[in-house]
């Protein structure tokens, strides 16, 4: 009877941690929930590697576990004297080599995955006209926000990264100023962009992001960076691949966009005068990946989070523009310009016309 | 100091006094330890403000330059001035002893480890005082510390630069110690573990620190001289700071883990009444792991981008050394395995070890995997991977060691009762943040952020944490309570506390004299203590010497005169870039109260002094009564 009770609530306490730990993880942003297929991999290699570790671990427990509860004083009477044992050598040689192999097992795909992921020689690939044959997107890291810049199509963008789904997509990955760190959690790993020479990776992103909470993935920065590394997010828009090719086609649409100060409309006339030298409104800018000073701003209606991590309302880009050191400490935006000098009615129309931003609409 | 000092009360000002100037490595210890002790609190407090901080999601309980400037102190503090300085306290008042030494080779140079450390170390926290404490983490980056605005990365280049040639000394000390200073008969083989374990971390300490001395000196030359070994502008490259990081922070690791393995393997033969099983595979499996050591630190840079081959050729090497590290736990268990187990304070800490560390030991290999570890790299997962080694493995070693050592190290033993809730407070609330941060990790949350956003899933666990960290914050306060209370109890005035004591250290009656062992033990097998007692050897020894004179070191202020000056000529070197005119003066000041000192201790001759047969028996009389210590 206490046998079965006890049975029955291990087994319930299993299942509670099933349920516990699936509804914890987002599906956006969790390592366990892969949407591609190098993350795939590696939680392949994580359920692989912590059913061995797991392996281990229960060994070593119940053995511990036994030699506790079997070996106490309070069993072998206080005056009992262990015979001094001082080694055994078959024992030694088990419990060297079983681990040996179980490393040999594990260190077998880790080291096939290892150059996998790490072969990149399709980025020099190019068809009969020159051009190249993989999708390839320069991604620069700036204190606390990020240029995607796809130089083969021609354009830039920033904070939200578009990619089509099914296919290879190769990184170069450079940080502008400090180290920092790439990292789309339920895409695959990380990489890290330096600040003295560009590194190249690939990541495959399987599903469309649409149907997610906020339509799109959730990238981080994973080096500390500065005061606001916590607030470095960017997301991510994986599109089918035709959806893909008409938003490149908008894009590149933008060419010769910009902001008049002679606009009758206020917002524009405003960020004409006072934004437009830091933030472009055109995707096509003819500048080399990473040369611009601030987030372009093209797509921004688009998005679906302001400053990378805020909600998608007018009055938060409102505030951000007030004051944007409250939102994200350290940044560059801050001092490059007066606040003050805006009245309430120039940010009001400055953030309408911001928001109005977009190639989707 | 002089024998006839012993055993009579001294005023505030002659203790003060002797504290300053002692180079006995029982006292040294002893600082050692409340040095520790006192870093190990203030770098806890930091711990628990980064945990209300992340407790709920969007939280302002501390602004995010200032949490940037909590989590690098927390790590170096912890690192640097709390668990080396804890386990040196060990070192410092154990190995002499159980080797039956008369004290170090270099008194003189323990003591100026100490002050070396204990000055570098408040240097570096003088920062929090003026103008801001380093923020770069405790790694700090090259590009992110060449671009950290203020003092705060000059205090930790300096401040860890002082302390780290401390560390280099007492490491170099100990080698020497336990090469030449054994008693008659103690041979490399018949070394307790924790002489072992000293032993292959001062080699480590000699090898890795240098590394960071180095790149150190990069950083300061960088900052404060205007060189360009690390702006990648000029031409510098931060990937060398890496490299020279970790080049010394991997063996930093075993470092710190090795003479816990050593604590926990004298802890755990006593209180299983049995002899450590596998005694010679533990000396291999600790030089395997020591040696290992410097061939895995590109493990911490596996998204660094060095390319598959570097990666595999680390993840291979990282994997290798779970092989010594299991073959010492299998030891263990094989060491209670047929003992007769007592579950004392010391004991529970080890038993709780053992499956602790395995813990961490294993996500440790999961993170060898390197493909595996692109998705770990920077995660929470990481931060609950060497939080369980270094409070699963470290901490609980020295909380262990603390309740075994007291009655050797202070004459007195803490309380059993209120031992065993520190310790399931402890554990229990270890067990609590940590283990769940391996899922935050997972989960996509990257480590050392100062908020997080409420839509992420990671709410409930984040707080769960936070209660477990709080849980272990009142179980170190009823510690520091528990060594308070200590003071009040009665002196032992006994040996072999424990009763199944097997090493010299046992064999000598507390409060130990300051020459430690009357005369030196001859040292006849492994377990000398052991092997005495179950002789029936009421004097617990045999002595390869007749009672006759002991030479002992004298005390000098010296140690402490050369540290100021480097803390002095320190102030200069932080305010130059600022362009003072006194930066360069205060500099040459320093450096020659230090050079001064040095040639001071040079040209005086200073043979130590010695203690007659007559003072010694007399002091063996007022110590233990008539007779001595029998």
């Amino acid at each position: 009877m206490m046998k079965g009770l006890k049975k029955w609530r291990l087994f319930s306490l299993l299942a509670v941690m099933t349920v516990f730990l699936s509804a914890c993880g987002e599906e956006y942003i969790s390592t366990l929930q892969p949407a591609g297929a190098v993350g795939k991999e590696q939680f392949n290699l994580l359920l692989f590697s912590i059913t061995i570790m797991a392996l281990v671990t229960v060994v070593v427990s119940v053995l511990y576990i036994y030699a506790f509860l079997k070996f106490r004083r309070s069993k072998q009477g206080e005056d009992y004297m262990p015979k001094q044992v001082e080694g055994s050598h078959t024992l030694e040689v088990i419990w060297t080599v079983i681990p040996i192999i179980l490393l040999l097992i594990l260190a077998v795909p880790t080291l096939m995955s290892t150059y996998k992921l790490g072969d990149v020689s399709a980025m020099e690939q190019v068809d009969e006209n020159g051009n190249k044959t993989e999708l390839i997107v320069d991604v620069t890291a700036k204190l606390y926000w990020w240029e995607f810049a796809y130089p083969e199509l021609g354009i830039v963008t920033s904070q939200e990264l578009v990619v089509p789904t099914g296919e290879k997509v190769y990184f170069n990955l450079k940080a502008a100023d400090v180290k920092h760190s790439f990292w789309i959690p339920s895409i695959g790993g990380k990489m890290d962009t330096n600040v003295e020479n560009i590194n190249k990776f690939y990541l495959i992103f399987d599903e469309e992001s649409e149907g997610l909470k906020d339509g799109v993935f959730y990238g981080k920065c994973t080096e500390l960076c500065g005061p606001s590394h916590a607030l470095m997010d960017f997301k991510v828009k994986t599109l089918a691949p035709e959806a893909f090719d008409a938003w490149v086609a908008s894009m590149q649409a933008t060419e010769g966009q910009t902001a008049s100060q002679d606009s009758t409309d206020l917002g524009e006339a405003t960020f004409a005068a006072s934004c437009l030298g830091c933030h472009a409104v055109s995707s096509v800018t003819g500048m080399p990946s990473g040369a611009a000073i601030g987030p372009n701003l093209t797509t921004f209606g688009d998005r679906s989070h302001i400053a990378g991590y805020l909600e998608h309302e007018k009055e938060n880009l409102v505030n951000w523009i007030k004051n944007p050191e409250k939102y994200k400490p350290g940044n560059l935006m801050t001092n490059a310009y007066d606040p003050k000098k805006f009245s309430d009615e120039e940010i009001n129309a400055l953030a309408d016309y911001i928001m109005s931003l977009s190639v989707e609409q | 100091m002089s024998s006839v000092a012993i055993g009579k009360e001294k005023g505030f000002g002659a203790t003060f006094w002797d504290y300053l100037t002692t180079v006995d490595h029982k006292k040294l210890g002893n600082m050692y330890f409340f040095a520790g002790l006192l870093f190990f609190a203030i770098a806890g407090l930091e711990a628990l403000m980064i945990r209300i901080q992340l407790m709920v999601p969007n939280n302002d309980f501390v602004s995010a330059g200032f949490y940037n400037e909590l989590l690098t102190m927390h790590g170096t503090t912890m690192l640097f001035l709390a668990a080396m300085p804890l386990l040196f306290g060990f070192m410092n008042a154990i190995v002499p002893l159980q080797i039956g030494a008369r004290d170090v080779a270099f008194p003189f140079l323990n003591s100026l480890g100490f002050w070396l450390f204990f000055l570098g170390a408040i240097f570096l926290h003088l920062s929090f005082f003026m103008g801001g404490a380093p923020d770069a983490g405790w790694t700090s980056y090259a590009s992110l510390s060449l671009y950290s605005p203020g003092h705060g990365i000059d205090f930790y280049v300096l401040g860890l630069q002082i302390s780290g040639a401390g560390t280099l000394i007492s490491g170099i000390n100990f080698i020497v110690t336990i090469v030449t200073m054994r008693a008659p008969g103690m041979t490399f083989m018949r070394m307790p573990l924790f002489t072992w374990t000293t032993l292959i971390t001062s080699a480590l300490i000699v090898f890795a620190f240098p590394a960071l001395t180095v790149a150190l000196f990069f950083m300061l030359a960088d900052r404060m001289f205007g060189s360009n070994f690390f702006d990648h502008t000029m031409g510098g490259n931060t990937v060398i700071w890496e490299h020279l990081f970790w080049i010394f922070g991997h063996p930093e690791v075993y470092i710190l883990i090795l003479p816990a393995f050593g604590l926990f393997s004298e802890i755990i033969p006593v209180f299983a009444r049995k002899r450590l099983f596998g005694y010679s595979s533990m000396v291999f499996a600790t030089i395997l792991i020591g040696f290992l050591g410097f061939m895995v630190w590109a493990h911490h840079m596996f998204t660094t981008g060095l390319g598959p081959t570097a990666n595999a050729i680390f993840a291979v090497s990282t994997m290798a050394i779970a092989v010594p590290t299991g073959m010492k736990v299998f030891n263990w268990i094989l060491t209670i395995w047929g003992g007769s187990i007592k579950v004392t304070v010391p004991m529970i800490y080890a038993l709780g070890f053992i499956p602790s560390f395995v813990a961490g030991g294993v996500t440790g290999v999961m993170q060898a995997v390197a493909p595996l570890d692109y998705q770990l790299h920077d995660s929470y997962f990481i931060v609950a991977h060497f939080h369980y080694v270094i409070v699963g493995g470290i901490i609980l070693a020295i909380f262990g060691a603390a309740h075994f050592y007291w009655p050797i190290m202070f004459n007195r033993a803490l309380n059993e009762k209120l031992g065993f809730v520190v310790f399931w407070l402890f554990f229990i609330g270890f067990h609590m943040t940590f283990f769940i941060q391996h899922f935050l990790g997972l989960m996509g949350m990257p480590r050392r952020v100062f908020t997080y956003q409420a839509d992420q899933g990671w709410d409930l666990f984040n707080f769960i944490s936070s209660i477990g960290a709080l849980l272990m914050g009142v179980g170190v306060i009823l510690l520091v309570v528990n060594m308070f209370l200590s003071i009040k109890s009665k002196p032992l005035n006994t040996r072999d506390y424990w009763n199944d004591g097997r090493t010299l250290e046992w064999a000598i009656k507390t409060p130990v004299p300051f020459y430690n062992f009357k005369q030196t033990p001859l040292v006849r097998g492994y377990d000398p203590y052991w092997i005495e007692k179950s002789e029936g050897n009421k004097e617990g020894m045999t002595f390869a010497e007749p009672i006759g004179e002991i030479h002992m070191p004298n005390g000098s202020i010296l140690p402490l005169v050369m540290s100021i000056g480097l803390f002095i000529a320190s102030f200069g070197a932080l305010y130059h870039p600022d362009g003072v005119s006194w930066s360069i003066p205060v500099i040459i000041l320093g450096l020659g109260i230090t050079v001064a000192s040095m040639i001071v201790r040079s040209f005086k001759d200073d043979l130590g002094f010695h203690v007659s047969k007559e003072e010694v028996i007399a002091t063996e009389e007022s110590l233990y009564g008539k007779g001595g210590n029998k």
